[in-house]
């Protein structure tokens, strides 16, 4: 019987205490236990972490590339979001 | 690397017809330096340019860790046993970030494995030739990983992401095997005659074929010109084969050994060099190098000998996983 595909895992690591977790890459395992353990081999050979998360990429939902204009365009005509958009004398001071 | 989970589910996006304009849009894109990303469109001669080229560098990895396995047996000593086996693990690491950057374009690990096992892709030449002496340690580390790096850090800024990202982390940890090698070398130029004979003879036997990595010359080159256009390449393999032997000459003279080219010589601070046997880099290429046979079946029976793990991880799993979702809807 051949062997079924291996699934294939994203990997997260905080590199430092207080930071998120980011993505350094993908591997495969056919369980949480051995993706965790070859992330902890393959990931972290040079002290790089100190927690891993792994997650099914199949768990992944992802924006199409396509619909950006749609989804992000809108924000470009928001400006009066950002703190300079406000005028506030100099004499008030640091605000 | 972002991948996707393309060996569960087949690939069921349409296969867009490459037209004119999605063309010229993806070229604008390469021009104006932007990363082309896993879901992006990418003309079908790109994402297969990109598969054999990213999955061929990631079979070298793999076989590249056979010539210095090798020696881990019989390093010299423990601190040159660690590190050695520090290196080749960093190989396996680097064949398996590359063969993660290669699956976002489509293709299975499986798929790629099965390529390499069964003959039908290609991996570096270089690691086709057999390692002697403790010397061809010291060798591969100086000029195989040296030559390796001047290959490398240009694709940092390849226009595909997956595969820049994946050679970032490669470079970084790269640098290491560079310096043991070289190390190796001059502990044994520093030693007794036959120590540094024994560096000598390692470096005349890989030398050419080092400067044979670098593929053929400009004026032979097949993928060449596209790879540009692409940014896939940003230098030719003339000029990065040049920029190599500029920064290997001055480190032969501090080991004091003597490069195995009498033609080499000096002209306007460039170095010229002998004529390269391209006979030989082909028949190395065409599975006729001295250990071409014996590299595939150490993959072949590696891959055989595994094969029960990789069956009782999977049915482990199968089991675990209804488990798994009883104590879930439970909870």
């Amino acid at each position: 019987m051949p062997t079924p595909n291996t699934p294939i895992w994203e990997v997260f690591i905080r590199s430092r205490n207080g930071l998120a977790h980011k993505h350094v890459g993908s591997l495969h395992a056919a369980d949480a236990t051995l993706a965790l353990q070859a992330a902890r081999d393959l990931y972290t050979r040079r002290g790089e972490g100190l927690s891993i998360w792994v997650v099914p990429t199949a768990s992944i939902t992802a924006s199409d590339p396509q619909d950006r204009e749609m989804l992000f365009e809108p924000t470009a005509s928001k400006p009066y979001r950002h703190p300079t958009f406000y005028e506030i004398p100099d004499e008030v001071g640091h605000m | 690397m972002y991948t996707q989970a393309l060996n569960q589910q087949p690939e069921s996006a349409p296969r867009e017809a490459d037209n004119a304009e999605a063309a010229a849009r993806f070229q604008a894109r390469i021009d104006a330096e932007e990363r082309i990303e896993a879901n992006d469109w990418m003309p079908e001669a790109y994402r297969r340019t990109l598969t054999r080229q990213i999955s061929q560098h990631a079979h070298s990895e793999i076989v590249g860790m056979l010539p210095e396995g090798n020696w881990i047996t019989r390093a010299p000593s423990l601190r040159r046993k660690a590190a050695l086996l520090a290196k080749v693990q960093d190989e396996c690491g680097h064949g398996l970030y590359l063969y993660a950057a290669a699956e976002t374009l489509g293709t299975s690990r499986e798929e790629l494995v099965d390529q390499l096992l069964s003959g039908r892709a290609k991996y570096s030449s270089i690691f086709n030739y057999p390692t002697l002496t403790w010397a061809d340690m010291g060798a591969i580390g100086w000029l195989v990983d040296g030559a390796a790096i001047m290959n490398q850090i240009p694709l940092c800024r390849c226009s595909y992401g997956p595969y820049a990202r994946a050679m970032i982390r490669v470079c970084k940890e790269e640098s290491f095997h560079q310096r043991q090698g070289y190390e190796i070398m001059l502990t044994l130029c520093r030693g007794n005659a036959e120590q540094k004979a024994m560096a000598q003879d390692a470096l005349n036997r890989f030398w050419w074929p080092c400067l044979m990595m670098f593929g053929p010359p400009d004026t032979q080159s097949q993928h060449s010109d596209m790879s540009m256009r692409w940014k896939i390449k940003r230098f030719s393999n003339d000029e990065l084969r040049q920029k190599f032997i500029n920064a290997t000459v001055p480190q032969a003279e501090i080991l004091g050994l003597t490069l195995p080219d009498p033609e080499l010589k000096q002209i306007d601070g460039v170095w010229h060099h002998g004529p390269i046997d391209w006979d030989e880099f082909h028949r190395v290429i065409a599975g006729g190098g001295p250990c071409n046979r014996e590299r595939l079946a150490a993959r072949r029976r590696a891959h055989d000998e595994g094969a029960w793990v990789r069956e009782a991880a999977a049915a482990f799993a199968a089991k675990r996983a209804p488990k798994n979702q009883t104590e879930k809807q439970a909870a």
